[in-house]
């Protein structure tokens, strides 16, 4: 299905990430917002305040996050496509309600304009250090998707993707910016509607009595309704039935948690989304994402002028993350090379899939700034020795 | 039981189970708890109403009070704890065509959730918010809460409580309620009839409805059983329609006052206000069709 025309700017734009996001979410057919002010991400909920009038979309502020979060499922269940939009502390508090949209399978869009943590941190300034909580933090078991834009342009067009995901699997997404893709400003191509593909929620054709909200007929992937529609349904927090009724036993905990867990896990290959770059024949590859990837690009072109063989894989898709490609990558190369503004989180992930096949390094960086190429390519220098 | 007894309850039996989910019963609360009178009084109420059954949504928190969602045969949602009402929230703005009712505990609504009620109140969100106020935590054995009268026990103040309580019909009506009522278990007609009135109302109508917990609150603090419990509420309620709500105090023990206190009209609610704008918009062209 392609982009309903209201709502959208087609043209060229210059426009900071944080905007193009909003725009981009307006296109995915996104006509709920809850939010709270917070650096770097507030430009986002500002523009939606101010365009959703012209869309037909409802903007809310709320007194937290902790009530955005759950404020957005409440319209999904009224029919709405939702997001929420915060940054690391913002974030934390909305992690019970990332669980309860896994759990009962509400499909919505958190995005984290990632910032310098942890707590206050650096409100204005970036990190990527946010990783490991979009894959963990909410409490239980549960997989989650999570998507790097790494330019404004990319704000547009992948924030459409996580929209599309939530809808395909029934389940949270995150979109994880930074602060420097939030606030820098590029020029941004806003396609017209036909070319962008848009997921509309798949709606149960069950009349009411015989749908059941957790009821698979094909895949992994229960229908949905919304309130209102005469079925009289349920949805909890708790260990549930097909039907959405509370059961409160291993059994029932074990059935649920496999089908909610191997959605996500089982699809890795559908969700997958990166760029290579002269992966074949490697030496050495370096594993990056959100505006990291830029900075290695070039890091990894001094690099090659070095005469040393670099590949690039550039993550767009974080999590889940491609461990059977990273299993076989790492038995081909020499070492792995992951650098991100933290102080090592997905490079644990590459270490988990590596398993002791190459050398993996870490290039790791506390935040506030993004990496000098250099320390990148003096990384990947040493790596190949 | 005479004949016409026994036909005046199977009547109200199968009333009830219009609205109930007869298959999740047995319900988990205990012999004596008040919560089971109060769904009962929402299900006439709701039949009085004359809503449409298939737009009525209803929305719990976490607690005893918290599993009334999962009883009742309408769209149902037992949210997070002390977030029913942002849940809520975003129910009712994405969906305005729904009937959107509350049904909490008081720690659930008042104390973790207590930031969401007030601010529902000031924004006169369209939703009736019930809160069944037994004066504890009791889904996890009898803890205070902040409606726990002061000097009363809990098994986290076993030397009873230094703090004051909170006054609900007053919370709710400086934070701008438009209709506040607070009855007893006992009070089965005029709960009902406060009910109806909550649920037609526009905004934000809260309804405080207090309860026996037999098993905790009352037998920790040597209070009777729910029997007892009732007869205590006849003889110790005041019932003061239009009261000021700052005298509605409850003190251990003390006497309840009871009624109707705020009934405001021409108040916009959020969704009037809303449209208001929205047509304002519209007329200038900012706004679509």
């Amino acid at each position: 299905m392609s982009a309903e025309q209201k709502g959208v700017l087609t043209g060229a734009h210059y426009l900071d990430g944080d905007h193009a996001c909003s725009e981009g979410a307006i296109v995915a057919g996104c006509n709920f917002v809850a939010g709270y002010p917070i650096t770097p991400s507030t430009e986002i909920v500002e523009r939606i305040a101010w365009r959703f009038p012209a869309t037909g979309g409802t903007f809310i502020q709320m007194e937290d996050e902790i009530a955005s979060s759950i404020t957005i499922q409440g319209a999904v269940w009224g029919g709405a496509k939702a997001m929420t939009v915060s940054s690391g502390p913002g974030i934390s508090l909305m992690m019970e309600h990332i669980g309860f949209a896994a759990m009962t399978e509400t499909p919505c869009v958190f995005v984290n304009v990632q910032r310098g943590g942890p707590s206050t941190g650096l409100p204005t300034l970036p990190a990527q250090a946010d990783m490991m909580q979009a894959r963990w933090g909410s409490h239980g078991d549960y997989e989650i998707i999570a998507l790097s834009p790494n330019s404004p342009q990319e704000c547009f067009d992948l924030v459409i993707e996580a929209f599309n995901f939530s809808e395909k699997y029934r389940s949270p997404v995150m979109f994880m910016m930074d602060e420097s893709v939030g606030h820098m400003t590029e020029k941004v191509v806003i396609p017209t509607p036909d070319k962008i593909k848009t997921i509309p929620r798949k709606f149960t054709s069950k009349a009411p009595g015989d749908y059941k909200p957790y009821e698979v007929s094909s895949g992994l992937v229960p229908d949905m309704c919304k309130a209102g529609d005469g079925h009289r349904i349920h949805i909890t927090g708790l260990t549930h039935d097909e039907k959405g009724y509370p059961v409160m036993n291993a059994d029932c905990q074990e059935k649920l948690l496999t089908r909610i867990v191997g959605k996500i896990r089982d699809n890795v290959d559908d969700i997958a989304m990166y760029d290579e770059d002269e992966i074949e024949g490697a030496d050495v590859v370096v594993i990056s994402y959100g505006i990291t990837s830029r900075i290695s690009m070039k890091a990894i072109r001094a690099a090659r002028q070095q005469g040393v063989k670099v590949g690039h894989i550039r993550l767009i898709v974080v999590w889940p993350f491609i461990e059977n490609y990273v299993k076989k990558l790492a038995g081909k190369v020499k070492a792995l090379v992951v650098p991100e503004i933290n102080l090592g989180q997905v490079v644990l992930e590459v270490e988990r899939c590596a398993a002791g096949q190459c050398k993996v390094v870490s290039v790791p960086h506390a935040g506030g700034a993004v990496h000098e190429p250099e320390t990148i390519t003096k990384a990947i220098l040493e790596a190949v020795k | 039981m005479t004949q016409a007894t026994a036909d005046a309850c199977e009547q109200i039996t199968s009333k009830t189970e219009e609205f109930v989910r007869s298959d999740r019963m047995p319900h988990i609360w205990c012999p004596g708890c008040g919560i089971g009178t109060t769904v009962n009084c929402f299900t006439r109420a709701i039949e009085q109403c004359g809503v449409d059954l298939n737009k009525l949504a209803i929305v719990s928190g976490i607690g005893c009070t918290g599993r009334v969602a999962g009883y009742l045969n309408l769209d149902s949602f037992h949210t997070t704890h002390g977030r029913a009402i942002p849940f809520a929230t975003g129910l009712k703005l994405s969906n305005p065509d729904l009937k959107v009712v509350l049904y909490s505990g008081d720690g659930d609504l008042i104390a973790i959730g207590g930031n969401h009620f007030i601010h529902a109140a000031r924004r006169n969100l369209d939703i009736t918010v019930i809160c069944v106020n037994n004066f504890n935590y009791a889904m996890t054995g009898g803890q205070v809460a902040p409606t726990t009268p002061i000097d009363a026990i809990g098994t986290t103040a076993p030397y009873g409580v230094c703090e004051r309580s909170f006054n609900l019909p007053f919370l709710a009506d400086s934070c701008g309620a438009v209709y506040v009522a607070r009855w007893t278990a006992f009070h089965v007609r005029q709960l009902t009839k406060a009910m109806v009135e909550a649920v037609n109302k526009r905004g934000f109508s809260f309804v405080e409805v207090i309860t026996p917990c037999p098993t905790l609150y009352e037998r920790r603090n040597r209070l009777g059983d729910g029997l007892a419990r009732m007869e205590w509420y006849k003889e110790n309620s005041v019932i003061k329609h239009d009261a000021d709500t700052r005298e509605c105090d409850i003190d251990f023990q003390g006497k309840i006052v009871c009624g109707k206190f705020v009934d405001k009209e021409d108040v916009p609610s959020l969704l009037q206000k809303r449209n208001q704008k929205t047509e304002e918009l519209r007329v200038k062209g900012i706004a679509c069709d």
